[in-house]
């Protein structure tokens, strides 16, 4: 049993939890998850781990409510419990000193990309960070985020903040701008805008990754569940990543697998929300 | 029944084999129960009073474990259950799992003489019969505990090997704890044979023992994730590694990422573990109805073939490449398997997988094969026969070829040695393995193989943790 010891909302249907799990805390790296279940009827879900406090022995989850299971997380107060919790997961990310990097993050995709550029900031990179949104209102740890970026550029879809446009228009001026000397680029957010940030550094030719959120089962290689196809070789996301070169994933297969269960999926739903709603 | 009243030597060869009364086909392959409902007392004795009880039994021989076999069939057949009971847990400390999930037409039982004229005396089910007339009398009895030792000891995977492990090292005075990676005890006794073959109720009896002769269970704990061995070897005296053949094998076939293509590892620990089968009760969701098309013939290829037909399948194609006398399944698994409708493709290959433009499943292409000259297992080569292509039409694929061993512990330690496929070297005899305190067994040393060949392993392991414990010699 793990207990949440915070929760808070911290932008519509996204929360912010932390939550004991002193093993976990001492251990996570930068770009691991975990795998959790709610309770004893629960399905078991992946979530990157945003944070850790290992002198309080909490993790950071932050998640986006986007079916059954995430909404009943989200229902859940202080003090009530996460009854499975495994981890820490996947491999963590390869941290070394690059140079200059461009952290790119889309919606929710903020929060796993956080310890991520805080530990590429710790190694001595020079971070520069991208973050887009549909609306303004759906922004997420943007202080957060500045405080481990040397410089945070900012852009929504309908232009209510920041530039006006996508993700990939600011990172491919960035990159233009900066004479092309950029040496690596961690991209996490949402299949399509990682799909479209791999094909914009493809021609710069520079070394990019992405962390793929395909639906697990275990977590720990068992099942297949999770597979993709990275270079024309089947990958099991859970064990041989979460992340891998943006360059070389099939981000089309991807997003089918992630269809899989929508219609169960949208019935859970509804059962759910016929007697529960997601906390204001 | 008395010794004398029992029935002439050659009285007991006309006795037939008695039958255990099972749930009918048609209704069982639309329930998760258990298919056979077990022997009552009375047929028990009866069927263990055919025991030619001979001057040099070989059934023994047949038993990884060598139970004493005539001595707990004639407890039986004396109606002594308790005393049987016993005698079966002197050597076999999961009898409940065991008589039902045994090979025992390549086991024990093939061994028996009584085969060579009729059935074999059906030990299987007598296993069973004692183990789950202990359960139900409410007094399990637990072996007696050796006054503690103080040395503490960590076993590695919850499954057959890990729990017979736990059990014999408890029994020695130790201190046990076990680290399992999923949420719930068992290892391929929960997450991959089903509830209608295991009802889990029985794992978690046989588990329950164990926690109470004082074995701990961490859940949630991946050993090379959440803590690597050499932390373990820190606080443990000496680790066992029973982490099982986890990992799943594909075809490598065009398609085979589909939505729709499942390892039966996938398929079985949805329904199983996760218990899609009773969704929307359950949060995890599968596949229900359709088409179902199975690759493979053992053990694992049966259980997801017959659990398609639970989860509504309309019609459930088993596709095998090779011919009936080479499937590795229990026999009685084929034969339930077969009543209940599951419709055999032997001699089948699947070639590709075939899928529409949202990437689901719609069929899958196969091609005959013909036996040519036996391989390297003994077993005859299938040959692929040029031009036999054509399709069946599925919406779900499952691959039940098989599994590799689980990489996550000796990826996580340099110094423990794996053969080429993975498997950690460990001697047979002792389970000893490369590195110092450090013993293995199961799955994880043989490749995928069978609940009672890990348990035996289990016990050789125990034996000889608790003598490198005593001696301190390695
Ligand atoms: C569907 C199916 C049906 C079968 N039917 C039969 C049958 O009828 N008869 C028969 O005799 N055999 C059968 N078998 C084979 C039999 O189940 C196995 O041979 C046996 O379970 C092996 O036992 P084990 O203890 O070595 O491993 P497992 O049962 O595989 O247990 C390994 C355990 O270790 C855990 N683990 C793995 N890695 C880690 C880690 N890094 N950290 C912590 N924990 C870890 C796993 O989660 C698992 O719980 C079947 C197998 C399958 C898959
Ligand atoms: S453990 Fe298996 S092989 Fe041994 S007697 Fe029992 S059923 Fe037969
Ligand atoms: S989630 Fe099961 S193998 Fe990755």
């Amino acid at each position: 049993m793990h207990e949440i010891v915070k929760a808070s909302k911290i932008g519509p249907d996204v929360f912010h939890f932390e939550v004991i799990a002193p093993k976990i805390a001492r251990k996570r790296k930068a770009g691991q998850f975990v795998v959790l279940r709610i309770n004893e009827t629960g399905e078991r879900i992946p979530l990157t781990i945003a944070g850790a406090d290992p002198g309080q022995g909490t993790i950071t989850l932050v998640f986006q409510v986007v079916g059954k299971t995430t909404a009943a997380l989200s229902a859940l107060k202080e003090g009530d419990s996460i009854q499975d919790i495994a981890g820490p997961l996947g491999k963590p990310t390869h941290i070394d000193n690059f140079g200059t990097t461009i952290c790119v993050g889309g919606g929710i995709g903020i929060a796993p990309l956080y310890p991520i550029a805080q530990a590429l900031k710790n190694a001595g990179n020079r971070v520069l960070t991208v973050l887009g949104a549909r609306t303004k209102d759906l922004f997420i740890m943007e202080e957060q985020m500045r405080r481990v970026s040397h410089e945070v550029r900012i852009c929504t879809d309908d232009g209510s903040y920041g530039t006006k446009g996508l993700v990939t228009n600011v990172l491919d001026e960035w990159i233009k701008e900066l004479d092309n000397k950029v040496d690596f680029v961690m991209a996490i957010g949402p299949p399509i805008m990682m799909k479209f940030v791999a094909k914009t550094t493809l021609p710069y030719g520079i070394k990019t990754l992405v962390s793929l959120n395909s639906i697990m089962v275990d977590g720990t290689g068992m099942c297949g569940c999770c597979r993709v196809s990275v270079g024309g070789e089947t990958k099991f996301v859970c064990v041989d990543g979460p992340e891998f070169d943006a360059h070389k994933v099939d981000f089309e297969l991807l997003m089918q697998r992630l269809q899989a269960y929508k219609e169960q999926e949208n019935q859970a739903m509804e059962i759910w929300r016929s007697n529960h709603e997601i906390p204001a | 029944m008395s010794e004398k009243e029992r029935p002439s030597k050659a009285e007991r060869m006309k006795m037939p084999r008695q039958p255990m009364p099972e749930q009918d086909p048609g209704e069982r392959a639309r329930n998760f129960k258990e298919v056979p409902y077990g022997y009552s007392p009375e047929t028990a004795m009866l069927e263990a009073s055919r025991c030619l009880e001979c001057k040099k039994p070989t059934c023994m021989e047949g038993c990884p474990v060598g139970i004493d076999i005539p001595s707990f069939v004639n407890l039986v057949a004396e109606g002594d259950f308790r005393g049987a009971v016993r005698k079966i847990k002197e050597t076999n400390m999961l009898p409940a799992i065991c008589g039902r999930v045994c090979p025992q037409e390549t086991q024990c039982e093939a061994k028996c003489l009584l085969g060579k004229k009729s059935d074999p005396l059906a030990i299987g089910r007598l296993e069973r019969f004692c183990a789950d007339w202990e359960r139900a009398s409410g007094q399990v009895e637990l072996p007696d505990i050796k006054p503690a030792t103080g040395k503490k000891v960590a076993v590695v995977g919850a499954g057959p090997a890990g729990l017979t492990v736990a059990i014999d090292c408890a029994r020695a005075g130790h201190h046990v704890e076990i680290f399992e990676a999923l949420h719930k005890p068992g290892g391929v006794l929960s997450y991959g044979i089903p509830e209608f073959r295991l009802p889990k109720a029985i794992v978690g009896a046989e588990v329950k023992n164990a926690e109470n002769m004082g074995v701990q269970i961490h859940y949630n704990y991946v050993i090379g994730k959440t803590d690597t061995l050499d932390e373990l070897l820190e606080d443990f005296d000496a680790v066992f590694l029973g982490t099982g053949a986890g990992l799943p094998l594909f075809l490598h076939i065009p398609g085979e990422n589909f939505i729709g293509v499942f390892s039966a590892n996938e398929y079985l620990t949805r329904s199983n573990l996760m218990k899609a089968y009773d969704f929307p009760n359950y949060d995890t969701p599968i596949p229900r109805g359709g088409c179902v098309a199975v690759v493979g013939g053992g053990n694992v290829a049966m259980d997801s073939a017959r659990t398609a037909l639970r989860l509504g399948a309309e019609k459930v194609m088993l596709v095998y490449r090779r011919s009936r006398n080479e499937m590795p399944a229990r026999a009685e698994e084929v034969h339930h398997a077969e009543e209940e409708g599951v419709d055999f493709h032997l001699l089948t290959n699947p070639k590709r997988v075939i899928g529409n433009e949202k990437g689901w499943v719609t069929g899958l292409e196969c091609i005959k094969m013909e036996l040519g000259e036996p391989d390297a297992s003994g077993r005859r080569r299938p040959i692929p026969i040029q031009g036999s292509e054509f399709e069946m039409a599925v919406n779900t694929v499952v691959i039940a070829i098989g599994n590799s061993p689980n990489p996550l512990v000796p990826q996580t330690t340099p110094d423990l040695k794996v053969s080429k496929w993975g498997n950690i070297l460990a001697d047979e005899a002792t389970g000893r393995t490369s590195k110092r305190g450090v013993f293995a067994g199961g799955d994880i040393v043989t490749g995928a193989a069978t609940v009672i060949l890990a348990m035996g392993a289990g016990r050789n392991a125990a034996a000889s943790i608790n003598e490198y414990l005593e001696t301190g010699e390695w």
